[in-house]
């Protein structure tokens, strides 16, 4: 087996780990937010269905997490596995975050294990909700650092390589690297708003299927509420990081854009296809590129033809970008005239296709997760640490990794599958009507189940 | 004491850490699958609940510590054992998702109780030591070997070697031994007599394998890499304290007295065999290639760790502690009396 072939295989599987792990991550990350607001809404309005929905999201939270556990330590193991050449020079200059990423899983995961089996165990409500605070910061903690390293593969710096040789390092500077504080900022505003759907999508779909217990429209308000607050976030953030491509990595977005010659001006393309260097039945934004890499109309946009032909990314990422950037945009609009609709009581929100299209916002924006994650990874090909190494020089040279996919595939397969069987069989079997009833008979004096 | 010694005696204890509680966790998983066997069940799943599903997250920071913190500070390592692990590490990550899946399957969520998903669940916990202890098996070298520039696993030379087979034995029975003082000391706290009895029986029946096994690997090593050996023989004093201390273990357990007294002796028995296991490997992360000297990252990036360490450390430890307070030392938890799960 050619060199060439491990690194496509290495990367294969790489690319299977990590697109099931992404999923679980980003509800990782974001979930334990909501969990948090919810409870404390209901502390503050004294109101037990905010309560009792922080309990249960609670419940299915700690699933995600331990298949998130499980497949983050398989993506933990797989980089030193495929990409020994990789690791064996990254972990001389950007090993402090992924050692801090440790530790702050590690504080997640202390009192994620406290906060599940201490439910009722305090008089005060307030003392229990205390308790999520250092899992939401250690979750989110973690997210910082590991996306730390990757932006470190994207824009590489804290050493110098001279005949081979790592000299000057500096962990602090290669820590905070030019792409941190967008693609940070990014990575936490998606998993905010991508909880906050998926739980909309769950609250919305339960409606649908014919429940009306008031429970459900405050969990669907509220989600939506903060489903908007972080895909306008998440707007603005977007901006930002394609100023930050402009400058730090022109060639990604220029194949985003298929933009080759460079010029002022420039237009933004959406979707499309490519004929030689001319899009075809594409949709043409006249200016917005400029503003987009620059803030200005006629700002000068580096183009693709600036770059060595084997330096350059594949142009499908195109497709990529533009997923995400439309479902982003889409969900915005979509929860904005939600959040309105429901503030000045118009029927639509009643309507079923509505209510259809507001379930289908949890998933989308597990897509557009998806599409992103794709877009900067391959956007960063044929590099693996940009302008030093590139990926098919990182691979391992092991004759097994065809094997391993199989076997990975599999058992992505299983879990994925399980996931889904347990978290609906967990909620059939216990759905929130009858939750509440026997609180409330709990109350009036009967045993606390 | 350099960097370099800081470094591995940080990464051997939180392997020392991760082999407590892992045992503990792998053992209890296979007792429990063994009296479902044998219609027992109910006698331990509840310990096994109350006590593992809190912490088993916890368990399995400590070893993805130890792999993050390895490259970190000997950055060399993912060159020769990243290449040469891929199989054996990736049927290990295989059977931690069975264990995973099933704290999140079959307890925190719709109670999958299924017999061959229990099976499966202890099962796992057997061959995960089997998969994971070859590694040190390797560590002595002879089955890694260079091709050229690149290291590949000699798999013929690694399965037909006695060393590997009795250090995988050895795995198994210090699990099993690990795992069933800690057991009858928790189920001794809960009040589980029942339990108690069963687990102190599996006790003293893996106390004899376990201590024959680690005998038999020093034996086995005289062999293999007598230079190791040699270094093993200079530190006997380590040994000796290590086998007393497991007398001790075994004659609390016997007399049924004082198991908390009997589990930190045994605590304190593997901590010396593992340092000094530890110590005549030094300086060797790798026979005969890698040692902790060429291997070691540079020197800002060891002290960044050091220092990330100790500030980590500084956030754990009040958490840890709390951590077992609740589970570990609350009496109306251990005993059941109350249940808050979410």
């Amino acid at each position: 087996m050619g060199f060439e072939d491990t690194a496509l295989l290495s990367r294969i599987l790489t690319m299977m780990t990590l697109s099931f792990h992404i999923l679980y991550a980003t509800i990782g990350v974001g979930v334990p937010l909501m969990i948090l607001i919810a409870q404390w809404v209901g502390i503050k309005k004294k109101d037990d269905h905010y309560i009792l929905l922080a309990r249960r999201w609670a419940r299915g939270f700690v699933i995600t997490v331990a298949v998130g556990v499980v497949t983050g330590t398989a993506i933990g193991l797989q980089l030193s596995l495929l990409w020994p050449n990789f690791m064996q020079m990254a972990g001389n200059v950007i090993a402090l975050p992924l050692f801090m990423e440790v530790f702050a899983f590690f504080f997640e995961a202390i009192f994620l294990g406290i906060y599940l089996y201490t439910w009722d165990r305090f008089e005060d409500q307030r003392k229990h909700l205390l308790l999520l605070i250092p899992v939401a910061l250690g979750a989110a903690a973690s997210s910082v650092f590991i996306t730390m390293v990757n932006s470190f593969m994207n824009a590489p710096q804290g050493f110098d390589l001279v005949n081979g040789e790592l000299i000057n390092v500096s962990p602090l500077l290669a820590m905070l690297s030019p792409a941190v504080p967008t693609k940070v900022a990014h990575v936490m505003s998606t998993a905010f708003m991508t909880s906050a759907f998926v739980l909309a999508s769950i609250a919305a779909l339960r409606i649908l299927q014919g429940s009306t217990h008031v429970y459900h429209k405050k969990a669907l308000l509220m989600t939506m509420k903060l489903g908007l607050v972080f895909s306008i976030a998440t707007a603005l953030i977007g901006d930002f990081s394609g100023k930050y491509l402009a400058e730090y990595q022109p060639e990604k977005l220029a194949a985003a854009e298929w933009h080759f010659e460079t010029e002022d001006e420039a237009r933004l393309i959406l979707f499309g296809v490519l004929d030689g260097q001319e899009p075809k039945y594409a949709i043409e934004i006249p200016y917005a590129l400029s503003i987009l890499a620059h803030g200005l109309p006629d700002a000068e946009v580096t183009g693709l033809n600036e770059f060595p032909e084997d330096e350059i990314p594949p142009l499908w990422i195109h497709y990529l970008f533009d997923t995400m950037v439309t479902i982003g945009m889409w969900l915005a609009f979509f929860s904005f005239v939600y959040v309105v609709a429901a503030w000045r009581k118009w029927p639509i929100i009643t309507k079923r296709w509505f209510r259809w299209l507001t379930v289908a916002t949890g998933p989308l924006a597990l897509i557009a997760i998806e599409a992103g994650w794709w877009f900067t990874e391959v956007g960063r090909q044929p590099w693996i640490l940009r302008g030093y190494m590139k990926t098919s020089e990182a691979a391992t040279t092991s004759g097994q990794v065809d094997l391993m996919i199989i076997l990975f595939a599999g058992l992505y397969f299983i879990l994925g599958i399980g996931t889904i069987v347990v978290l609906s069989r967990m909620y059939k079997r216990n759905p929130v009507e009858k939750e509440l009833a026997q609180r409330q008979k709990a109350d009036k004096g009967g045993d606390p189940e | 004491m350099t960097l370099e010694i800081i470094g591995i005696s940080v990464l051997w204890l939180f392997l020392f850490l991760y082999v407590i509680v892992a045992s503990i966790d792998f053992g209890a998983g296979f007792f429990n699958a063994y009296s479902a066997f044998t219609n027992k069940q109910h006698i331990l799943t509840n310990i096994i609940q109350r006590y593992l599903s809190p912490v088993w997250e916890v368990t399995n920071v400590f070893f993805v510590f130890f792999f993050v913190g390895i490259i970190g500070f000997f950055p060399q390592t993912a060159f020769y054992y990243g290449t040469t692990l891929l199989v054996p590490a990736s049927l290990a990550l295989i059977l931690l998702a069975i264990r995973g899946s099933y704290y999140a399957f079959a307890t925190y969520g719709a109670r999958i109780n299924h017999r061959g998903y229990i099976y499966m669940y202890g099962l796992s916990g057997l061959l995960l030591p089997a998969s994971l202890s070859p590694v040190l098996a390797m560590s002595e070298g002879g089955f890694i070997k260079m091709n050229g520039s690149e290291p590949y696993l000699d798999y013929w030379a690694l399965f037909t070697s006695p060393l590997m087979w009795s250090i995988v034995v050895l795995s198994i029975t210090a699990v099993l031994y690990i795992s069933a003082v800690f057991l009858t000391w928790y189920a001794n706290k809960a009040g589980d007599v029942k339990a108690t009895e069963l687990i102190r029986k599996y006790a003293l029946v893996w106390a004899g394998p376990a201590i024959v096994t680690a005998t038999g690997i020093i034996f086995e090593l005289r062999g293999h890499n007598p230079e190791h050996y040699s270094r093993i023989l200079d530190l006997w004093w380590a040994f000796a304290i290590s086998f007393l201390l497991f007398i001790g273990t075994v004659y609390l357990i016997w007399k049924k007295k004082n198991y908390g007294l009997a589990f930190i002796l045994l605590v304190g028995q593997f901590f010396t065999a593992f340092f000094a296991y530890g110590v005549s490997h030094y300086p060797y992360l790798l026979y005969p290639y890698l040692t902790i000297y060429d291997g070691f990252t540079n020197e800002s990036m060891a002290i960044a760790l050091i220092i990330a360490f100790i500030a980590g450390l500084g956030l754990l430890l009040p958490s840890l502690y709390l951590l077992f307070r609740l589970f570990l030392f609350d009496k109306d938890y251990v005993k059941g009396k109350s249940d808050y799960h979410a």
